[in-house]
């Protein structure tokens, strides 16, 4: 198996994002760069649009992740409600 | 001469403000919601009680029944404070200034049907003064509740009554013209089937006890009246071509479902303390859903003449379900809706 990644800008918007993210994948890890995170995850990483608005305490669209994204990698299958990152295909 | 470029990471010493650090650690970032919410309210070295209640300090826990060992452990889940309410604020009177606009540019007021007009002036209108009601006992909220996690949702809560208020007079004058609001004041105040109503509202201005007046106000009052008016009475003038009055009564249809989000998690939390509260939490709204159905059935019986009992009922039933998984065990309660 080999690793998936995501990279987020450090901001007041992405830091419920990241917890969520954290909290949903107990095996990633969390790489602190100035101004920038990195989620790696071995095999396959799912970010949850309902954790998310908890945190957030309000509606999220899960395109709204892009407006923080700097860089990612795997195969991305996206729904309404989750966003996965693995290398299945 | 070479230089080397690299980047340095500094960690701020500090995520947060200490008070907030002694609760969560020192190493969280806090949110904005969490450094406007947390210990703001003063706790000590009150110079003077107040001439009006010596018993007591000018903030002071004990003005309730309900006790709670943290009073900021009850959270907004929409997390508002001023910035974050004002912009989700705005946002909601763009569009309702748009969906009012719509309906006077296309003279939709005109295609309404005259009876199903005569209905929403009817039912709608005398509720401006049940709004304005409703700003005072959180107004009473904010004043008298202890911890900024609540008081500050409840003057948001007060603010938001005062708007919702308005939006019914402008559906009034809409509708009708400034006659109307008079006719509607003279209806609140003397026609028989807001007495009982009135009566519950005028009531709720001389509780003490500013937890109660919580539930009686902002749980049990619109917790039956919103589905009431806003749902069933509104489904009822849809389907007889009212569409136009739905668009302006869109506001506060959102607005119930997200104040229910702060409402159920604060009747959640204090109920979850001890079995104490949820004690009294299960009293108060046995009592005061006993006098709200009462209250109600005669403006069920107005807004939709043949089915309103049985609505008020399913309503009333739906209630129930909703206070008993919040952990609010409601004593049995007699079907008083007819």
């Amino acid at each position: 198996m080999s690793k998936v990644f995501i990279a987020l800008q450090t901001n007041d918007d992405t830091r419920p994002i990241i917890e969520a993210i954290l909290a949903d994948n107990p095996h990633a890890e969390l790489n602190e760069a100035p101004a920038m995170v990195k989620i790696d995850a071995e095999g396959s990483l799912t970010i949850h649009r309902n954790s998310i608005e908890e945190l957030l305490g309000r509606d999220f669209d899960l395109q709204e992740l892009h407006l923080h994204l700097i860089t990612l990698s795997g195969n991305i299958d996206e729904t309404d409600d989750e966003f996965t990152l693995s290398w299945a295909n | 001469m070479q230089i080397d470029l690299r980047t340095v990471a500094i960690r701020p010493k500090r995520q947060t403000f200490s008070h907030i650090a002694r609760r969560q650690g020192q190493d969280k970032a806090a949110s904005r919601y969490q450094e406007a919410t947390l210990d703001l309210q003063p706790t000590a070295n009150f110079h003077y009680r107040p001439y009006w209640a010596p018993q007591f300090e000018i903030f002071d826990s004990r003005r309730t029944q309900i006790v709670m060992k943290d009073w900021y452990s009850f959270k907004d889940p929409r997390q508002f404070y001023y910035g974050t309410y004002t912009m989700a604020r705005a946002r909601q009177q763009d569009a309702a200034e748009s969906a009012f606009e719509f309906v006077e540019d296309r003279g939709l007021i005109a295609l309404l049907p005259e009876s199903c007009r005569e209905q929403a002036l009817q039912v709608l209108l005398p509720l401006r003064h049940l709004e304005w009601g409703g700003n005072m006992n959180n107004t009473y909220l904010c004043a008298y509740g202890y911890g900024t996690a609540i008081t500050q949702a409840a003057m948001f809560h007060a603010m938001d009554r005062l708007g919702i208020a308005q939006y019914l007079t402008r559906i009034g004058l809409t509708l009708s013209g400034p006659d109307a609001l008079d006719t509607a004041k003279t209806a609140w105040l003397e026609q028989a089937e807001w007495q009982e109503l009135r009566r519950y509202v005028e009531d709720t201005f001389v509780l003490d006890d500013w937890f109660e007046l919580l539930v009686a106000q902002n749980v049990v009052l619109d917790g039956l009246l919103y589905p009431l008016v806003y749902e069933a009475f509104d489904d009822a003038i849809n389907l007889q071509g009212g569409t136009a009055i739905s668009m302006m009564t869109q506001f506060m249809r959102d607005w119930k479902t997200e104040t229910n989000k702060w409402l159920d998690a604060t009747l959640k939390t204090a109920a979850a303390e001890s079995p104490d509260n949820a004690a009294q939490l299960a009293q108060w709204v046995a009592h005061w859903q006993q006098r709200a159905q009462v209250a109600l059935a005669p403006v069920a019986q107005l807004a939709l003449p043949e089915t309103g009992a049985a609505v008020l009922e399913d309503i009333a039933q739906e209630f129930s379900a909703r206070m008993q998984k919040l952990g609010v065990r409601a004593a049995q309660t007699e079907g008083v809706a007819a």
